[in-house]
């Protein structure tokens, strides 16, 4: 006797198919099962849902079940071992779905360039991604934007042009994990994720320089060509573990001494607010930079080589330009100086050095964490851009 | 092997479903191409010129097509269809909480249909109302004429006349019965299944006369569900599996096309007031 389902008063115009493939999925293909119910119309629903499901349908009310259901799920894999598991390679055919999810082949296959655990991750990704979350903050609030205003004109100026530079580097900070993360497969999400928390996080910064900079002007400073073509060999690397590294070991990296530098000598709460809440988010996105670096050269030590051949292109390409603009090296020694008198200006001038080699110490320790020798380090660090960034 | 396919563009897919189906039969070293109609007249007799050896026919197409034929002393063969052609039903429905119960009380009152050429949702439910003896007043919706009712349009409005009250019946391809339960056009519960047809066959691959196409429909044939890189094409054009051709189940079309004078005997468009 084949099993019976009971579908009262239900018809399948009123969600009774879901009584029926409840009961079906007990039975294998070729079994049947017998359908009883007294909606008026429910003979012919019966017959055309059959036909659509790929199920036979036999008069008086029998369904004996087809091998469709059984065929599309045949060949299905799960994308990776299970969810909290990160597969070495994904595949292109596991799409977009989640993690772990069950995936029915046939679908599109992803069309993304990085595939590879080894390639984008770091251990470390999931803490770092939380602890963006953790840190996340309101423009509009968390800086002293009504405090009084008692700068100096000059050293105001100084001021408007460092955002001004600040301002052209946080957007070649925003695109590039913008399109790093756009390339990478979403089965390593948790670095997915990060890149969209640093591109939010740049994007704020971007805010909030501007802001800062308009504060009290309705003019923003200058915008060298020099600085420019840094920024543009860095959007220019095409491979993502170099561009990384170029940007979040190195430029960002110098970045958090730069901020440092500017909270330090802030001429008002809003110069010094904004500054320390971008070099918060600023040393989140170099950790997540050191550590994937360093986990690729920890399976990879060849790749020592790689990293030291990127520096030295872009060093090449360019040793003719200008580098870090004058007027924003310039206003970086007013912004110490404090005021215009040779005293001042002097001392300045020595706190900018002081600077400059506070950043290279940085990124040599850095470059001897991922795995160079202190000699190479110091050399590879020298090369690093005038521009900072 | 060289095989040319004539299918009828009714929709986007068709683009995405025959280009598929060629590659796979490019890779097993069948020379197949396909090429597209607007519509289905064309698409017949294109098929008894010889212009094309195969043709992706409505129902309606593969009773002209024979009649064609048969008139020139040749034959047309149907050598596959759809797991889904195969017993479909067309009802007449009218709104629930209405005072029609029998075919009968449509005697002079306002039926929905699709399109003028649409076998399932005007020329066989419009045939039971006639073998009813039943004269109602007839309200067409002529939307994608010439797709031989393909379009599902003609049977949406149809739907909306009915519940809208601009029509006492609507009728409908019993599929469109729950697609349109789900769209919301027909709520559950709402329309009350007033009568049938008896079962009867839909597409169908029509071969032209003398073609062979013995060993490109055993392949046909053999196109499996289980097979990852045809099924999303297999969804598409809504089979599980592919079926011999059989030609029982267009006996009622073909009274109904007789009756209505929708072809001639020598397949000559006979219906005033078709334009495809
Ligand atoms: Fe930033
Ligand atoms: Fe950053």
């Amino acid at each position: 006797m084949p099993p019976v389902i009971d579908l009262e008063g239900l018809g399948l115009d009123g969600g009774a198919h879901l009584l029926i493939d409840h009961a079906l999925a007990a039975l294998r293909p070729g079994e049947s099962l017998r359908v009883r119910g007294h909606h008026p119309a429910l003979a012919v629903q019966l017959a055309a849902w059959c036909r659509s499901e790929g199920h036979l349908y036999l008069p008086e009310m029998t369904v004996v079940k087809g091998s469709a259901d059984a065929e599309r799920w045949a060949h299905a894999e799960r994308a990776g071992q299970a969810a909290a598991t990160v597969a070495e390679r994904a595949k292109p055919e596991w799409g977009l779905a989640a993690r772990g999810a069950l995936v029915e082949p046939g679908g599109p296959p992803l069309d993304v360039d990085w595939a590879e655990r080894d390639h984008v991750w770091a251990d470390i990704a999931p803490q770092l991604y939380a602890q963006a979350n953790a840190n996340q903050w309101n423009p509009a609030t968390a800086v002293d934007w009504a405090g009084p205003h008692t700068v100096p004109d000059d050293i105001e100026d100084a001021v408007v042009q460092i955002m001004t530079y600040l301002v052209e580097n946080e957007q070649a900070a925003l695109m590039i994990p913008a399109r790093l993360l756009a390339r990478l497969h979403p089965h390593y999400r948790e670095v997915m994720q990060l890149l969209a928390a640093q591109a939010a996080d740049e994007a704020r910064h971007l805010e909030i320089f501007t802001r800062r900079a308009l504060l009290y002007r309705d003019v923003l400073g200058v915008s060298g060509a020099g600085g420019r073509s840094s920024l543009q060999s860095l959007l220019d690397e095409p491979d993502y573990t170099l561009a990384s590294f170029l940007l979040s070991v190195l430029g960002e990296g110098s970045f958090l001494d730069l901020l440092r530098f500017v909270q330090r000598h802030a001429p008002d709460r809003a110069t010094a607010d904004v500054t320390m809440l971008a070099g918060r988010d600023e040393a989140r996105h170099v950790a997540f930079g050191v550590a994937h670096t360093a986990h690729v050269v920890r399976t990879d030590p060849a790749y020592l080589a790689r990293l030291r051949g990127a520096v030295e292109r872009r060093h090449s390409v360019l040793v003719d330009t200008a580098g870090l603009n004058k007027e924003v090296f310039d206003s970086l020694v007013v912004l110490a100086a404090g005021s215009w008198t040779p005293d001042a200006i002097g001392h300045g001038w020595r706190q900018v050095q002081r600077l400059q080699h506070t950043m290279d110490e940085g990124r040599q320790r850095r470059l001897e964490f991922i795995g160079f020798p202190a000699d190479e380090a110091a050399e590879i660090s020298a090369l690093h851009t005038r521009n900072f960034m | 092997m060289s095989l040319l396919l004539g299918a009828v563009a009714y929709d986007p897919k068709v683009v995405t479903i025959w280009t598929g189906f060629r590659t796979w039969f490019r890779d097993r070293g069948v020379d197949f191409d396909y090429v597209l109609y607007s519509q289905y007249e064309r698409q017949v007799e294109a098929l008894l010129d010889g212009s094309i050896d195969l043709a992706w026919n409505s129902p309606l197409a593969w009773i002209r097509a024979r009649r064609l034929a048969r008139h020139r002393g040749a034959e047309v063969r149907a050598v596959a269809m759809r797991d889904t052609d195969r017993d479909l039903a067309s009802v007449i429905v009218v709104r629930a909480d209405s005072d029609l119960h029998t075919l009968d009380d449509l005697r002079g009152r306002t039926v929905a249909t699709g399109a003028i050429d649409s076998p399932q949702a005007t020329l066989l439910p419009l045939a039971v109302l006639a073998d009813a003896g039943v004269q109602a007043r007839i309200r067409r919706h002529d939307i994608g004429v010439g797709l031989h009712g393909d379009h599902i349009g003609g049977e949406r409005e149809a739907a909306r006349a009915l519940r809208t009250g601009g029509a006492d019946a609507a009728c409908l391809i019993d599929a469109n019965l729950l697609q349109f339960a789900r769209e919301g056009v027909l709520p559950s519960g709402s329309v009350r299944v007033l009568g049938q047809t008896t079962p009867y066959d839909h597409c169908n691959l029509t071969a032209g006369p003398g073609v062979d196409a013995e060993a490109f429909v055993d392949m046909l044939l053999g196109m499996e569900y289980g097979d990852d890189q045809l099924r999303p094409l297999l969804d598409l054009e809504g089979l599980k599996q592919w079926l011999p051709g059989r030609t029982e189940g267009y006996a009622a079309l073909d009274a109904a096309v007789t009756a209505t004078g929708f072809y001639r005997q020598d397949g000559g468009i006979g219906a005033t007031g078709y334009r495809p």
